[in-house]
């Protein structure tokens, strides 16, 4: 607890650095195999979203405990250009890019927690955990 | 968890603190030496009575000598140190260890008291001339003692419930087994109430038995299925739609018309299932999926369209 | 990290053989398209095996990739997909509606051999190109 892991994202090399550090962090944590490929995905997703939203930002992986529940804890930052409509943005298929728009709906349904905050015009942070079902 | 250990032992030793005076952390200290220079006759008296209090009876007697000793010596530790870490760490291990063989939470109590009482007699016998000395070191004493307790006494419970936990796991995969009838055709028949966890579990289960059979059909039987609501009936769309990916065609049997209908109703998308009535009727279909060489199983190429809205 | 696309009678094969960036999977879209327009071939099978994760962008070009196959006159079959990359995309809401996918490539190669079998049956007309 307490130790995070700061990823700068900039590049899609970035991504792909970003998704296999969470997964091994899930591992570490005890995360089924099913389960460290379900936070590696929702990963992806958000950190792609930075890249392609706000050309910059950062991924900060860490783990957390709530009692004797132990999991992942993943929090997006940009300094891009916000979310004008989260309801919307959250709406599966709804893309600004031509994308799938599967990204943040998507990472919230495979993740326990999942919150967005985002100023128009000063950028936005997703915040999402994963805890571990049992033992 | 490193971290919390760490900052645990911290306010251990804050909130034992006003009680060190230089005093009693000179008593402290005169205990400690005292149960060093008795140690081979102190542990020898702790495991003949917990044998005599036939505790630990899974245990043979050297086990039980050689478990003893170390917990003696990590006590003593304990009691010099102030720090439990290590005591923490033994106590887990040893329960890992003798908990299988069915050791239960009122032995490991047992014996931990035991010990306490078999040093505050020794402690008594020491100090016996010297009533107001003999107080004043059972008064430093104690307390640690009763963390030492509570210390081993914890993570001895601790241990235990990760392993019930760990066993409802593995009584939760075997009791829905995934069955080959044939070659490259499995059933899942899915019995009782389905919780998002064993959900969960049932289609991780059955995405890997596919690959690992090299499956082309699944029939899933949801006749023992108690209830489905539109949680359970999304999950079984998407294990529908998992199965494909890996190239099985997934046949749905013993849907009643009336849950079909009620799904349909709750917005459930059951358009891309096939559904056959019975679980006999649905290894009919199977075998003549199976049969039918030449259409291949994996959908054909249609036009191709938008991700599905959901 | 470039995917090496292998041609194997009618068939173009190409083979993940690590994680991928977006770069990477555009690239191999764009080789792909350009390879079945120049070869003529009837069948693409993208062995995606080693991949670990599959995101909304892997499966949209995966999907692009098989649509523009197939306006070159060649169906696309994509094999290897493992279990956990399988439920976790399902969990996202991509399903790769429309793309046929198999287990391995054995499985791939008896599938395009059926499907262009298939073709050329019903629609005899079209040719072998
Ligand atoms: N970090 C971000 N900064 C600004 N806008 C964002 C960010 N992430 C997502 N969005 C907005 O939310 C929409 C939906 O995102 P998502 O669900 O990932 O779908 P997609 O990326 O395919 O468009 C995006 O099209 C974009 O308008
Ligand atoms: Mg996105």
């Amino acid at each position: 607890m307490g130790e995070e892991l700061r990823l700068p994202i900039a590049a899609d090399v970035d991504v792909v650095e970003a998704r296999q550090q969470g997964r091994a962090l899930a591992a570490v944590a005890g995360f089924s195999s099913g389960e460290q490929t379900v936070i590696a995905a929702a990963i992806s997703e958000i950190a792609r979203n930075i890249l392609m939203y706000a050309k910059k930002g950062e991924i900060i992986l860490g783990l957390v405990q709530n009692g004797d529940r132990q999991g992942v804890s993943v929090v997006a930052i940009d300094q891009g250009p916000g979310i004008p409509d989260i309801d919307r943005a959250m709406q599966y298929g709804y893309s600004t890019s031509h994308g799938v728009g599967a990204g943040l709906p998507g990472a919230k349904r495979l993740m326990d927690e999942f919150e967005v905050d985002s100023v128009v015009g000063r950028g936005t942070t997703i915040t999402m955990k994963k805890w571990r079902r049992s033992i | 968890m490193a971290d919390t250990k760490r900052s645990m032992s911290v306010s251990t030793r804050a909130s034992e603190a006003p009680a060190l005076t230089e005093s009693s952390a000179g008593l402290l200290r005169e205990l400690v030496a005292h149960l060093r220079q008795n140690r081979t006759q102190l542990r020898e008296e702790w495991a003949r009575r917990i044998t005599r209090a036939e505790l630990l009876t899974a245990m043979t007697e050297e086990e039980i000598f050689a478990e003893a000793t170390a917990v003696y010596d990590n006590y003593v530790e304990a009691l010099e140190t102030g720090t439990f870490e290590a005591l923490q760490a033994y106590s887990r291990r040893l329960s890992e260890r003798i908990i299988p063989r069915g050791v239960e939470t009122d032995e490991v109590v047992g014996i931990v008291l035991l010990l306490r009482d078999v040093l505050a007699r020794s402690l008594f016998n020491k100090y016996q001339d010297n009533v107001e000395k003999l107080n004043r070191i059972l008064d430093s004493y104690e307390p640690a003692a009763n963390r030492i307790a509570n210390t081993v006494a914890v993570g001895f419970v601790e241990e235990r419930e990760r392993i019930i936990r760990q066993q409802q796991e593995a009584i939760r995969e075997l009791s829905t087994p995934v069955l080959q009838v044939r070659e490259r055709l499995l059933i899942l028949p899915i019995i009782g109430v389905i919780d998002p966890q064993r959900a969960r579990q049932l289609t991780e289960q059955l995405l890997r038995a596919i690959r690992a059979n090299r499956a082309k059909v699944v029939v899933i039987d949801v006749t023992g299925v108690a209830a489905m609501d539109s949680g359970v009936a999304n999950h079984l769309v998407q294990t529908v739609e998992a199965s494909r990916l890996l190239g099985a065609t997934v046949i749905v049997t013993g849907l009643s018309p009336e849950i079909a209908q009620t799904l349909v109703t709750i917005g459930v998308d059951l358009s891309e299932m096939a559904t056959v009535g019975d679980l006999q009727g649905g290894i009919e279909e199977a075998e003549r999926l199976l049969a039918d060489r030449a259409a291949p199983t994996a959908t054909p190429v249609r036009e191709i369209a938008p991700e599905s809205q959901r | 990290m470039e995917v090496p696309i292998l041609r194997q009678g009618q068939y173009l094969i190409a083979s993940i053989q690590s994680a991928l960036t977006d770069a990477d999977l555009s690239h191999l879209r764009e080789a792909l398209i350009a390879q079945v327009g120049r070869s003529r071939c009837r069948g693409v099978i993208v062995d995606v095996t080693a991949l670990d994760v599959m995101d909304s962008f892997a499966v949209r070009t995966l999907r692009d990739i098989a649509h523009m196959a197939r306006l070159r006159g060649a169906e696309t079959v994509i094999v290897g997909i493992q279990p956990d990359v399988a439920f976790a995309m399902v969990q996202l809401g991509l399903t790769l509606k429309g793309v046929a996918t198999v287990l391995d490539l054995e499985e791939g190669l008896a599938f395009l051999d059926s499907r262009t079998k298939a073709t050329l049956d019903t629609k005899p007309k079209r040719g072998r190109g």
